[in-house]
């Protein structure tokens, strides 16, 4: 995994000329999910709240508060959780900003572009009738959507929480706790540590074509060259599995995995495991409060 | 595709898990009796792929790009236990380490993607490559039409998951809590969306995978086909392969005079003139449980049947007495248009592939 930082595409003289090539696309998202990596990487070595706790307290914790905010029948239970999941990326050094540009607005973005045709067609009782187009907005429809928002903005931050303030390898041996066969633990563990090796032989690849592109690529040449990019990536994993194959038997691989626990609970983890619990009944319990209704209800 | 956390209630992402982890079991035993010691590896290194493919931009028909899932693919070259393991991998990886689709909705995103995708892609590739040799080209066209086929199944999958929320979980207003749009709005946009664009960028990708492993590495094709057939010999046999399907064609020209035992005329096929026929009023009136049908025909059926005079009208041109007769001659005229069509369809195909295959091989390599 080398830093990425010094292969940043936007100086490409190309880029002013017309919109990226596929192969420059393909490499900025093959650019972005390293960096990515990187940055949480970079998070879950500092010192924070979420940093510190053991990993098994974290996934159980934030699974809870993510299955409390999608069970929830109310707004309110979910503002609240969303409420924690903001004070937990503050203490743990979690960028605001980061979160905010990254995550909040492509969320608001995409399902926001999702939710908002529901507030016109859901049937219900009417609250606005647009003065040009004459479609009404319903109370039913403006419920539905805010759901859908607050719902998937409290999970996704949740769950990258959990991404950010966690080093892969931690998160590997919590999946044991949660029952996770070994098997499966090691495959996945695998995989992350393949994934750079494929995402930097992709970069590769395409580096080396765009390198030695000319002019632009029309529909069909770029086609072909995507597909045999891939065919040559498949081939190439399948040479890298005989030897890492190889590499493992003449290590004694047989078969079975065996893992180091050496996880400890210490005494705030203990305390941080009954706070998450306690949050996550109260959580449960007042999601399940229909009367709290809705905003919408309350206020029209 | 990718389903976050929020768009599904909890007991349907239980349901999905608990709909996905037979097959996750199923797949693990079947995956390791035949690779034993080797699974770890292979099953890391090829899920790693598919997470890396899902990154690629596939250029798409008017200029846009689109993400493959690489579940065709993958099961063309896997089989299909394989690739919903890996796959499944892929997706776990995606959204536990880079938050890409949701946790609690990780067991519908398999069951979608993962499960049905390869279950799907392996039935299509089977059925149509099914005695192909790995170079021919219908091994391309049965990978092409596995990847559009599994990936609009799995968008399918996925609509239905959306379209049900509505209707089983609303608040005591009525208001949707989940997903917000029923069935008859979920499955058109989800179908729509795939069935034109996002469907090409896995059937580009599985064709052109495969086209490409069969001019570069055919051992990686022979893994899900060890019995396909050299290149030479299906030459030689090309006609003891199809002579089933030639005899059931021919039976079926022959039986075609059955059509006349059919009493009454087909539901919904009524022209003009059998709304102006006494009889032909009658038999619409049985036909629809005793409707009668309207006074007078239809004014756009009047308007548009007088556009197209078929050149040999109901199956029976009119020089001919036999109506049996004319039945068979008329399959035959019809069949033998349709070969036509498709014969000259495969001269033009032939002829454009001979023009690529003079272009400089392609290998992507650096």
């Amino acid at each position: 995994m080398n830093p990425v930082s010094n292969h940043k595409l936007k100086s490409t003289p190309t880029r002013k000329k017309r919109r990226g090539s596929f192969i420059e696309r393909t490499l900025s998202t093959l650019i972005r999910k390293t960096e990515r990596a990187l940055f949480a990487e970079e998070l879950a070595r500092k010192e924070g709240f979420l940093q510190k706790l053991d990993p098994r307290v974290k996934i159980i914790g934030l699974l809870a508060l993510i299955l409390d905010a999608t069970l929830a029948r109310n707004f309110f239970t979910i503002i609240f959780i969303f409420a924690i999941a903001v004070l937990l990326a503050i203490v743990s050094h979690v960028p605001l900003r980061t979160l905010a540009v990254r995550t909040w607005l492509s969320v608001l973005t995409f399902t926001g572009t999702i939710a908002l045709p529901v507030i016109f067609i859901t049937p219900g009782d009417a609250l606005f009738r647009l003065p040009l187009l004459g479609w009404t907005i319903t109370a039913q429809g403006v419920t539905s959507a805010l759901y859908l928002l607050l719902r998937v903005e409290t999970t996704v931050t949740l769950s990258l929480l959990l991404v950010l303030c966690t080093l892969w390898t931690h998160v590997l041996k919590g999946l044991r706790v949660l029952g996770v066969p070994v098997v499966f633990v090691v495959i996945l563990g695998m995989t992350y540590r393949y994934i750079f090796v494929m995402l930097e032989t992709a970069r590769n690849m395409f580096e080396a074509r765009q390198s030695r592109l000319i002019g632009s690529l029309d529909a069909r040449e770029s086609r072909r060259i995507a597909a045999a990019s891939i065919g040559v990536l498949l081939t190439k994993s399948f040479y890298l599995n005989t030897e890492v194959f190889m590499a493992m038997q003449s290590r004694g691989f047989r078969g079975e995995v065996y893992t180091l626990d050496d996880f400890m609970m210490r005494g705030r983890d203990w305390l941080a495991l009954a706070a998450f619990l306690l949050l996550a009944l109260a959580g449960f319990w007042f999601g399940r409060q229909d009367s709290l209704q809705s905003f919408v209800n309350l206020h029209f | 595709m990718h389903i976050p956390d929020g768009y599904l209630s909890p007991v349907t992402c239980a349901v999905l898990y608990a709909a996905a982890a037979p097959f996750w079991a199923i797949a693990l035993r079947r995956v390791k009796r035949l690779l034993n010691t080797k699974l770890v590896p292979l099953l890391s290194l090829f899920a790693a792929f598919s997470f890396v493919i899902m990154m690629f931009n596939i250029p798409l028909p008017g200029g846009t790009t689109g993400h493959a899932v690489g579940v065709g693919i993958a099961t063309i070259v896997l089989g299909p236990w394989g690739s919903m393991l890996a796959i499944s991998v892929a997706l776990l990886i995606q959204a536990l380490f880079f938050g890409d689709g949701g946790i609690t909705a990780f067991g519908a995103n398999c069951f979608n993607m993962a499960i049905v995708g390869s279950l799907v892609a392996n039935a299509v590739y089977r059925t149509i490559g099914r005695g192909a040799a790995i170079t021919s080209t219908r091994r391309v066209v049965a990978a092409s039409l596995a990847g559009y086929a599994a990936i609009n199944a799995a968008a399918f999958c996925a609509s239905i998951e959306f379209g049900i929320q509505p209707l089983l979980f609303h608040d005591a207003s009525g208001a949707p809590l989940y997903a917000p749009y029923p069935l008859s709005i979920a499955v058109p946009a989800m179908m729509i969306g795939h069935l034109t664009f996002a469907g090409l960028a896995e059937l580009i990708t599985a064709g052109g995978v495969v086209a490409y492993l069969q001019r570069s590495d055919s051992s990686l094709l022979k893994l899900t086909a060890p019995d396909a057939p050299d290149e030479n010999s299906i030459e030689k046999s090309g006609w003891r392969v199809t002579r089933p399907l030639w005899i059931g064609l021919a039976a079926l020209m022959i039986l075609t005079p059955l059509g006349l035992l059919a009493a009454g005329t087909a539901w919904g096929e009524w022209s003009a003139e059998d709304f102006n026929d006494p009889a032909g009023r009658e038999q619409i009136a049985n036909a629809s449980r005793n409707q009668s049908p309207p006074d007078a025909p239809p004014e756009g059926l009047v308007r548009l049947s007088s556009v197209w005079t078929a050149p040999i009208p109901d199956y029976a041109p009119p020089f001919m007495n036999s109506a049996e007769f004319g039945y068979i001659m008329s399959a035959m005229f019809g069949t033998g248009l349709i070969i036509a069509v498709f014969l000259l369809g495969g001269w033009i195909a032939g002829l454009i592939n001979r023009g690529s295959k003079n272009a400089p091989p392609e290998t992507g390599n650096n």
